[in-house]
């Protein structure tokens, strides 16, 4: 009927006990900051400036779509080779707007409005000329910033 | 058993007896005031936190203006319990505060500064200063509007200080405003600077409650002690579980927020806050009247805070019957007058905050 | 005349003044000086006269009315035999503007970027085919831009700003009496005010928005006229425009007489357009032309459906990300991709007009894509809060044990050593 073992005395299971409570404990803490160090998926995204692009990613009369916070922005490089950044978002109804390199010009695909690249209205129907950000080399990187 | 295999090759090379011997024979006076003997190791717990967790966010932080913000803003959002890991920074730093402070009240009010533990008192206050020190300089690192603001007007108060104040106003800030410069070197003090001070004045602090032992309270006849090791010891162990639950759950259901970023050149926004443990002071300076005596008022508030201070680093040798081993009803009633002003002050500045 | 006969003329005029009412002050026209005295009206012209561009730009009262604004007594100023002219009769008035507003080389000295071409076009219009033949109802140069006090059409007060245009056209087109006896209607100014465009303009402020003048014409006003609606249209809506004039309706609208765009949207009321305006709903437009079961009934039905499902994304997305982002989850990715997603549904609405239901599946497609990631982020973030949560309390259990586990091996050591056996 008894266990022909050695009975282990109530200290000595209290004392197993709490050893492996300590172990789980340091486990518990020990996954989180396992999890933290794994260097995470993607990139670093700011608000009030990101970096659009590398120097030389874009040709001349050409541009792209970076990310600017929550929203678009478009980076142009013009076609006498000078960097220029505007929200992407156009100001009629929040359509992302892209570059028209044929005629040079920003244009919406929702109304067919176009901007400048001053970012003023040419035609169409959008109320008001797109926001302009700052533009500015640091090394590689073509890092556009909200104007101050 | 592997772990007797390691004591013995350990016990063979280095005299760990002496060791042994002392953690056994040291002992703890056990009475009905032994609940305030936890705070000090619970103090310890928390500055263990801030260590681990701050020597983590090290790994993602970037010290710059341009990107200290964006960094934050990536550990939160971006690396895994990255949110987990700056709540609980955020929220151990004041708990430890606080509990600095609790221990702080209880080793005065239980008079255990009388000698010969006038050093350890005097190392604990200094240890304190140093964890609002560590405060102040971490305040500013998220780089965010508030924080900007609050270490604007932060410097600004040190600069009030007659003959070394503007000259530790640009040695904080690095310049004449705070800008760039004043987060590299808040970065430098809160990571470097201060930790080395704190590990050394700790260190010093620890040891020499270890020499000799707990105070006994004046008002305690009874010798009943249990021992250290391992009675106190489990007893730490238990306050230490439950001060982790309570750092995990706020940091979990409160997480530390962000805010926006810093723009220096933006306009001051409402409610500029220090945090909760300077309110006190910054409340004190607001109502201070201009002019006392044809001296600016800043100045006096300043001056008196520092005056505080001091008073209170000096308290084992004011307090003359402590020395002698009796208690002085006019130093309980001091203590008792300087933490309901402290109490009250924030109080009040907690109140106008919410009702401008 | 030189200065210092110009100042004994200017002492001349203020001493005969004075002579008559002390309290003349010095200026060099008497016409103003004169009818200052009896002129105190807000909206007389003397009242006015300081804030009219002519006035400021060295014209006098003389120069339209003729006199002589140097004569210091009455009769040989307004003397008829000098030139004065009076107040000229309401037909004449354009032809007087013209004198100098249809002078190219005059108006060049003044205002080189102003056109000169107001009158020759005022004489296309309904206003000016209808002055001619002697209808003193129709507007005339002042009925718009006022007698005195005109304003530059940039001045925020001139009734020809942007803003204001709605309004002066109204002045005559919402008189009932008037418009009565031209058998036209007076309900367009109100119309307008409830329009989208109206809305902008007037309530927004926004004078990027067409005004009457913006399809109308300013001094040649007319009806656009069914086959221009298009391009009136099209000077905004260029895409739309071009859309349409792709689609099957272009031809069927030719063929059957009718406008383009106003057909649907029709003109000085036009709402913003809703997408109960397209399928075969009670609202819907396109039930007026196409019988249920014919191939038209049910494109517009399926071109709905594929907006509707958009939509319905969008608002899942929108809903499970607002979720989410109140449980303080960082939603940055998620809210992009949804502002990506509307782009595509506004973008899908313009192609409603190139009326075929496969032109639009493509910008539709991408908009139900982006919105379906931005739903599965949003449920990520829901499941990693409560992931959260999960992990803090089996923690919090652990603890729990370790503190009960503590507490038992404290009060084993501690206890008596009878109770130990």
């Amino acid at each position: 009927m008894m266990c022909p073992r050695e009975p282990i005395s109530r200290r000595q299971f209290l004392w197993g006990a709490l050893k492996a409570g300590v172990l789980a404990f340091c486990g518990a803490a020990l996954y989180p900051i396992l999890r933290y160090l794994t260097p995470p998926r993607g990139s670093e995204a700011s608000v009030s400036s990101t970096v659009a692009g590398k120097v030389g990613e874009l040709a001349a009369n050409s541009a792209k779509i970076f990310r600017f916070g929550n929203r678009p922005g478009l980076l142009v490089n013009t076609p006498d080779g000078q960097l220029k950044a505007f929200s992407a978002v156009c100001t009629h109804l929040n359509c992302t707007v892209q570059y028209g390199a044929e005629n040079s010009v920003i244009w919406c695909a929702c109304h067919n409005g176009k901007f400048d690249l001053n970012g003023q209205v040419i035609s169409g129907p959008p109320p008001r000329p797109l926001e302009a950000y700052q533009v500015n080399i640091r090394g590689e990187d073509i890092v556009v910033s909200k104007a101050s | 058993m592997s772990s007797k295999r390691l004591r013995d090759f350990l016990c063979a090379r280095y005299e760990l007896g002496a060791l042994k011997a002392m953690v056994s024979h040291k002992t703890v006076p056990h009475h009905r005031h032994s609940f305030w003997y936890y705070w000090g190791g619970v103090t310890l717990l928390l500055i263990g936190i801030q260590i681990a967790s701050g020597v983590l966010l090290l790994l993602y932080y970037r010290p710059s203006a341009q990107e200290a913000f964006a960094s934050v803003r990536f550990i939160m959002t971006k690396v895994q319990f990255g949110w987990l890991v700056r709540s609980v920074h955020a929220w151990a730093a004041n708990l430890a505060i606080f509990s600095a402070m609790v221990h702080l009240a209880s080793v005065f009010f239980l008079k255990a500064y009388r000698p010969p533990r006038e050093l350890t008192w005097v190392t604990g206050v200094c240890l304190l200063f140093l964890l609002m020190g560590f405060g102040f300089t971490g305040y500013l690192l998220p780089w965010n509007t508030l924080a900007f603001f609050a270490t604007k007007v932060g410097t600004e108060i040190a600069g009030i200080v007659p003959g070394v104040g503007p000259v530790m106003q640009v040695f904080l800030r690095g310049g004449s405003d705070v800008g760039d410069v004043t987060l590299t070197r808040f970065f430098w003090l809160h990571i470097m600077i201060l930790p080395l001070g704190l590990m050394g004045l700790m260190g010093l602090h620890v040891l020499m409650v270890q020499l000799q032992g707990m105070s006994q309270p004046l008002s305690v006849r009874e010798e009943r002690t249990i021992p250290f090791f391992p009675n106190f010891f489990l007893r730490d162990l238990v306050a230490w579980a439950m001060v982790l639950g309570v750092v995990l759950s706020v940091s979990v259901y409160w997480p530390a927020t962000l805010g926006e970023q810093a723009d220096p050149f933006g306009p001051t926004p409402a409610g500029i806050e220090p945090e909760w443990y300077f309110l006190w002071m910054f409340q004190t300076l607001k109502l201070f009247p201009g002019h006392i005596l044809g001296i600016e008022g800043e100045l006096i508030a300043v001056g008196l805070t520092g005056v505080a201070g001091l008073a209170l680093m000096l308290v084992p040798w004011w307090d003359r019957p402590a020395r002698e081993g009796k208690s002085h009803w006019l130093v309980t009633v001091a203590g008792i007058i300087g933490l309901a002003y402290v109490i009250g002050m924030t109080g009040y500045a907690v109140w106008i905050g919410r009702h401008p | 005349m030189n200065a210092q006969q110009r100042g004994i003329t200017r002492i001349g005029a203020v001493l005969s003044m004075a002579v008559m009412l002390p309290s003349v002050a010095v200026a060099a026209d008497s016409c103003v000086e004169c009818h200052k005295q009896w002129e105190s009206g807000s909206s007389d012209p003397t009242q006015v006269i300081d804030q009219d561009v002519h006035f400021q730009r060295g014209l006098s009262c003389a120069d339209c009315h003729g006199g002589d604004p140097k004569a210091t007594e009455a009769e040989a100023a307004m003397d008829k035999a000098q030139g004065f002219l009076g107040r000229p009769a309401r037909q004449d008035i354009p032809q007087l503007c013209a004198r100098c507003h249809a002078e190219p080389t005059y108006m060049r000295k003044y205002n080189p970027n102003l056109p000169t071409d107001q009158y020759a076009k005022y004489l296309t219009s309904q206003h000016g085919k209808r002055n001619s033949q002697g209808d003193s109802d129709v507007a005339v140069c002042t009925s718009c831009h006022q007698a005195h006090g005109i304003r530059s059409k940039k001045d925020p007060f001139s009734p020809v700003y942007a803003a204001n245009i709605p309004g002066t056209c109204a002045e005559c087109h919402s008189n009932a009496a008037l418009m009565d006896r031209h058998g036209l209607p007076v309900n367009q100014h109100w119309d307008y005010a409830q329009s989208v465009h109206g809305q902008a303009l007037l309530v927004r402020g926004d004078r990027g928005a067409p005004h009457c003048a913006s399809c109308h014409g300013s001094h040649e006003a007319s009806k656009p006229g069914t086959i221009a609606i298009g391009n009136v249209c099209a000077q905004c809506h260029g895409l739309t425009r071009d859309l349409f004039a792709k689609s099957p309706h272009k031809a069927a609208h030719d063929a059957l007489g009718l406008p383009e765009c106003e057909v649907c949207h029709g003109n000085h009321l036009i709402k913003k357009p809703t997408d109960d305006m397209l399928g075969t709903g009670s609202g819907a437009v396109c039930i007026s032309c196409h019988e249920p079961g014919s191939k038209g009934y049910q494109s517009a039905q399926q071109m709905r459906e594929t907006i509707e499902q958009l939509k319905a994304q969008i608002l899942n997305g929108e809903a499970v990300v607002k979720q989410a982002a109140e449980l303080g989850m960082d939603m940055g990715d998620a809210e992009y991709a949804l502002h990506d997603a509307n782009t595509k549904l506004t973008q899908t609405r313009t192609y409603v007009h190139a009326f075929s239901p496969e032109a639009m599946q493509a910008p539709a497609q991408e908009g139900l894509h982006g919105a379906q990631q931005a739903e599965q982020e949003g449920k990520n973030a829901i499941h990693e809060f409560q992931f959260r949560r999960q992990g803090l309390w089996l923690t919090l259990l652990i603890l729990i044990l370790l503190v009960g586990g503590l507490l038992l091996v404290i009060r084993e050591m501690e206890s008596p050593p009878k109770s130990r056996r």
